[in-house]
């Protein structure tokens, strides 16, 4: 019902509309001459006015602010990379410089190592010289010991077995036939005589 | 009767009657809306372009993108050559371009919605355009006539069509823009009519179409001003690049 209503008065109203635009003489105002030779009149003075100051003053302005922070901006770019190419090289040199250090710092460990080895080797030498002197020396002394040694034994044991026989006896006893014994003893280790 | 939509369309004297000869040259309404549209381009570029900082203001950004739109919608179209003619472009969008959206405003006058106006521009371009063509080509210009690549029993009609397209130009270009913003005025007013006389029972219906329609013609306003501008520019690409 409403609704009906609604579309009604629209429906009205645009008759209404129609009643008045065909009562009103002249129509568009625009076809109207009377004040044309005025409308162009002012256009022509004031969109003259507005083209010579744009294109004198204000928009070679605007074009040199941004020719300006374009160069600018060119010229930050630029100092950039070159500060970047700098760090670059910096950063070149500072790894050769390491690498170089690295280098001389195993030369240096290689040379220490090296004399230090000589020297160990040298000193070793010399020691095992030494040493083999007295390997020398002391064999010596074993062989020469080991060639007195029996007979001093049987001298030992012939002086004591007489000074014993002697206590025992009483007399002298004929010192080469103790000697022949224990020669004898010395020589066949002694089974013949102390077998029991 | 302000029931009329179109009486905003009409222009009045304001102050007194000025005579040169016969001629009427009164300041009018529309006057003073190409005046104050003027003025407040004027008053945003300068101010725009004042100071030049490297982080751009508000209004400096404003006035740098609109310089870098209209340069590139220029090269863009008609391409190097066009260069000296970028202030004659940029003041005509401008220009444009500020009448429509002044005639946004209520209670204002729309200076573009009235032919004489888009006419004696668009006649402007129309005879600046041909002078331009006819200087860098001399008589070689009349070749646009003569598309390539047509059969010859064809020419003669060809050649007078395009004779009747091209004398056409400024009448289109004004006719376009002056029907865009009288007819897009024109209803609003319808609507906003519909609002008071429906009452607070009907009347919102009309009124969220007003509001939608002041959009859609803020909209047509830049677009208007924009097409202007961009066949300005075509027709300059045709005198300055003859390539038919």
């Amino acid at each position: 019902m409403i609704k009906k209503y609604f579309f009604q008065v629209i429906f009205f109203n645009l008759f209404f509309l129609k009643e008045v635009f065909a009562a009103e003489s002249g129509g568009m105002p625009q076809l109207n001459p009377e004040f044309w030779v005025s409308q162009i009149f002012w256009l022509i003075l004031t969109f003259g006015i507005l083209y010579i100051i744009l294109s004198k003053f204000i928009l070679p302005k605007i074009s040199g602010n941004l020719e300006l922070r374009k160069s600018q901006i060119q010229e930050n770019i630029e100092a950039a990379e070159k500060q970047r190419e700098d760090s670059e090289s910096k950063l070149k040199e500072y790894d050769e410089i390491i690498l170089k250090s690295k280098i001389e710092a195993k030369n240096l460990f290689k040379d220490t190592r090296d004399k230090a080895i000589k020297d160990i080797n040298s000193k070793r030498e010399i020691l095992e010289k030494q040493i083999d002197e007295e390997i020398k020396k002391a064999e010596k002394e074993i062989s020469e010991l080991k060639k007195t040694g029996p007979e001093k034994i049987n001298k030992i044991a012939i002086e004591t077995s007489s000074e014993i026989l002697k206590s025992l006896i009483g007399t002298d006893v004929n010192n080469s036939s103790i000697s022949a014994i224990v020669h004898d003893l010395s020589k066949k280790n002694g089974d013949k005589y102390y077998g029991d | 009767m302000a029931a009329n939509p179109m009486t905003q369309f009409e222009v009045y004297r304001i102050g007194p009657e000025i005579k040169i000869g016969t001629f009427d040259i009164s300041f009018t309404n529309a006057s003073l809306f190409m005046i104050i549209s003027s003025i407040a381009i004027l008053l945003i570029f300068n101010l725009g372009s004042k100071k030049n900082s490297i982080l751009p203001n508000k209004l400096q950004l404003l006035a740098e993108l609109s310089y870098s739109f209209v340069s590139k919608m220029i090269s863009d179209t008609a391409g190097s050559k066009a260069k000296p003619y970028f202030s004659f472009i940029f003041s005509l969008f401008m220009f444009v371009l500020f009448c429509n959206m002044f005639g946004m405003i209520p209670y204002t006058f729309t200076v573009t919605s009235h032919i004489i106006v888009t006419f004696v521009l668009a006649a402007f371009i129309f005879i600046g355009v041909t002078i331009i063509g006819f200087i860098k080509h001399g008589f070689g210009y009349l070749k646009l006539f003569v598309p390539s690549g047509v059969p010859v029993v064809l020419l003669p009609l060809i050649v007078i069509i395009e004779i009747i397209s091209y004398l056409s130009r400024p009448i289109s270009l004004s006719v376009r823009l002056f029907a865009n913003m009288m007819a897009g005025h024109t209803m609003m007013k319808v609507f906003g009519g519909f609002v008071i006389s429906l009452g607070i029972v009907g009347g919102w219906l009309p009124l969220s179409f007003s509001v939608a329609l002041t959009g859609l013609e803020i909209l047509v306003a830049f677009l208007q001003a924009y097409v202007f501008a961009i066949l300005t520019c075509i027709y300059l690409n045709d005198a300055l690049n003859l390539h038919h």
